[in-house]
């Protein structure tokens, strides 16, 4: 009995022992550690500020053959907006194509003759909003923007006379009022970090381990296979933790984006996905012998799909169902959704039980595949 | 000596067999699977309706939405409360709430009003939906006047069309957008992380120090990792224009060779930038992780897929310093607009100081002795 007791409290020191080195092993890599580190902060900055599909200061060229009262009041309006702003007249049509060929002009705005008389008499006044095609959502945005200004003016020069049979909308705008394209993007960092960190981090250290052949000599060693691989997860776990407080410090304190829901519920669902990462990453450890390739796996086969599939950056629904399938499985999707739920919608546990079970049980399957492919190969 | 170093490199090229068909396969893939899965465009965009009058008009007006095209009607619920629900469950992304006396309102005060409520965590899609949303109804006021004024009373009511016109890409299609991006994005990954794998790989294995041990100048050394890199920067361009042929049916509408030429001083100066990042790595995962920290950041902010005029001030500074922005404006201007070299002078020249300089500082940083 007594030497049960001390046996098991000296496999405990073992591990201990074990997580110290491998702590070590990461500070010793300054650079690595401050790139894992600043890699949330640059992310979200990027994400935040830089990444915008909000059009603005859009160089706005006119071609006016009537220069009447309308046309003025027109180009005022588009003038006096933040999106736009005015540069000059053309002299011709010819020069539209230059200016969209130098690259200097957004939108060309072309008025039809005899406009305020077309507008009042005979209804056919025309304007043409000619816009760079070759970027689809800054032209859709752009004309969107130029049509509403046109037409409000459209509705002032028509409020001298009354007009019937108006259905007016109220228009709300759920969780997200100013649209800050922030609240899409933020649980998406966090879930690729996340991987990031726990899966690729995890692989690559092991894989590190065997290539070197250090491995072979801690494996003759007395020391329980077991403990030296989780001793490898612990480091990353806790580097996991800290950057998670970044994103979140970052996001709530920079980028305004608050924790709508209970911080409790994030971190506990947070730290379900570490789990399924770090089985990830244990998992590609055993099929790899070199760095190169575990990174390779972890880049091309767990990143890449995140970035694309996850619903982070492109909307998963737009995409064709080939594609769709395979987003299902991928786990930072269902991360992505319940961390959507409770930081953004501000939901709480109930709402997320289902993300919570595919989770669950995603960990606990690659947890006992990486651990039963880790007893083949160690014998 | 640069001649047997290049021979030495393109032998050990070829006896890589990895490397040749990730060269050509992570192109193709890039090309086949992103502009598929990166479509921005809102469509289908679940639709919940909380009709409290169920009136001749309110039922119009919900035919006339779901029939616009960009909506799907998910649930017709019977209050508010429950249609937030769904919202709250992703299985509707906007609510629109016609309260009970909406036909009567219509008819005799000839007002009435409607509540939309869009979910905006993604904000793009719910302002597009909530506009979208909004125009159909205006639609709607416009076809029930239709109905109901003569048509001088109409006429009083002054009328502008608006025509918009989408130059260069006319029916607005995605991949016009995406592909000269997606190219730029393979020649910058391709171009800068292998030259930067190789030095790393051959410090990591250690066969750096021998060379470093013998009379072989810097430039030399560095020339003979450059240049089968710039070739192989010739064949990732020429695998995508293929693609983008084939698969998409995007021909250059300018001249190709001019793309060629800026595109080998691209690879020039992005492959000394991976040169230069080397230098200051000594294990293969930090050479990764530099070169993936500049990428991302060259990346999205370079204009490839939101435009720099977009972005703040700061954002708009630092993407002067990228290279991918030049080439990008460069690509899309000779691919889609036609563009001769005459209009891209001042693509040309920073390009060309882009690759002076990395490659220069690839040189100077390289350190022989330790």
């Amino acid at each position: 009995m007594h030497e049960k007791h001390s046996e098991r409290q000296s496999s405990m020191n073992q591990f201990l022992v074990f997580i110290k080195k491998e702590f070590y092993h990461i500070f010793r890599d300054r650079l690595t550690l401050w790139i894992l580190l600043g890699l949330p902060v640059l992310m979200l900055s990027l994400f935040g500020f830089a990444i915008t599909t909000e059009v603005k200061n859009t160089r706005m060229a006119i071609y006016d053959p009537s220069r009447d009262a309308a046309t003025s009041a027109i180009i005022n309006k588009l003038s006096a907006n933040d999106y736009f702003i005015f540069e000059r007249f053309l002299d011709n049509p010819q020069e539209i194509e230059t200016v969209f060929k130098t690259g200097e002009i957004g939108l060309v705005v072309v008025f039809s003759e005899n406009f305020y008389e077309n507008t009042v008499r005979t209804g056919d006044a025309k304007v043409q909003l000619i816009t760079d095609g070759t970027d689809p959502n800054t032209a859709i945005t752009l004309t969107n923007y130029a049509t509403n200004i046109i037409r409000a003016y459209q509705q002032e020069l028509a409020n001298s006379s009354y007009v019937p049979f108006q259905i007016v909308p109220e228009a709300k705008l759920l969780y997200n009022p100013q649209m800050k394209s922030a609240y899409n993007f933020v649980p998406g960092v966090m879930g690729m970090i996340l991987m990031l960190i726990c899966a690729m981090m995890t692989s690559i250290s092991i894989a590190r381990e065997k290539e070197k052949g250090t491995m072979e000599v801690l494996l003759v060693s007395p020391m329980k296979p077991l403990v030296i691989i989780l001793a490898k997860a612990v480091p990353y776990l806790a580097l996991s933790l800290v950057n998670l407080t970044t994103i979140l410090l970052f996001s709530v304190f920079v980028l305004k984006v608050p924790v709508a829901g209970s911080l409790a519920v994030l971190i506990s669902l947070s730290v379900v996905f570490i789990f399924v990462c770090l089985a990830l990453g244990l998992l590609i450890s055993t099929v790899v012998n070199t760095q190169l390739v575990a990174l390779l796996i972890s880049g091309v086969a767990l990143m890449a799909p995140i970035i694309l599939l996850s619903g982070m950056i492109f909307p998963v629904e737009n995409m064709p169902i080939f594609l769709r399938i395979p987003a299902e499985v991928i786990p930072a999707r269902w991360f992505i959704i319940a961390n959507k739920k409770v930081m953004i919608k501000g939901l709480g546990f109930e709402s997320i039980t289902r993300e919570l079970l595919i989770l669950g049980s995603m960990a606990v399957l690659l947890i006992t595949l990486s651990l039963k492919k880790f007893k083949n190969r160690l014998e | 000596m640069l001649k047997f170093l290049l021979e030495k490199e393109i032998k050990q090229l070829r006896r890589n067999k990895f490397l040749p068909r990730f060269v050509i396969a992570l192109p193709f893939m890039a090309l086949l699977v992103l502009p598929l899965a990166a479509n921005f465009e809102v469509k289908n965009i679940n639709l919940s309706i909380v009709d409290n009058d169920r009136s001749d008009y309110s039922i119009r007006l919900v035919q006339k939405i779901v029939s616009s095209g960009y909506f799907r009607l998910t649930n017709y619920s019977s209050t508010y409360k429950a249609a937030l629900r769904a919202v709250e469950l992703d299985y509707a992304d906007i609510v629109l709430e016609i309260p009970n006396n909406f036909e009567a309102d219509l008819v005799n005060e000839k007002n009435a009003r409607v509540m939309v409520s869009a979910n905006t965590v993604n904000g793009t899609k719910g302002g597009l939906g909530s506009s979208y949303l909004l125009s159909t109804i205006n639609d709607f006021s416009s076809d029930i006047r239709t109905e109901w004024l003569s048509q001088s009373e109409r006429a009083l009511m002054s009328s502008i069309s608006i025509l918009p016109l989408f130059r260069y890409n006319p029916l607005l299609r995605y991949p016009v957008f995406m592909v000269p991006a997606i190219m730029v994005m393979m020649m910058a990954m391709i171009c800068g992380f292998l030259p930067a794998l190789n030095i790393v790989s051959e410090k990591e294995s250690g066969t750096i120090e021998q060379i470093n041990v013998t009379p072989v100048k810097r430039l030399t050394f560095i020339l003979a990792k450059l240049i089968p890199y710039w070739v192989i920067g010739f064949v990732v361009l020429t695998v995508c224009f293929g693609v983008a042929l084939f698969v998409y049916g995007l021909v250059p509408k300018g001249n190709i060779l001019t793309i060629y030429l800026f595109a080998s001083i691209f690879v020039l100066a992005f492959s000394g930038f991976g040169l230069t990042i080397s230098n200051f790595a000594t294990t293969v995962q930090q050479a990764m992780f530099l070169m993936f920290f500049f990428i991302m950041t060259f990346i999205f902010l370079s204009g490839l897929y939101t435009p720099v005029a977009n972005m703040p001030q700061w954002a708009q500074t630092i993407s002067i310093f990228s290279p991918l922005k030049y080439f990008i404006q460069v690509m899309r201007s000779v691919y889609l607009k036609g563009s001769g070299f005459g209009e891209l002078a001042v693509q040309f020249y920073a390009l060309c100081g882009f690759a002076v300089f990395f490659n220069v500082l690839a040189v100077l940083t390289y350190r022989k002795s330790v």
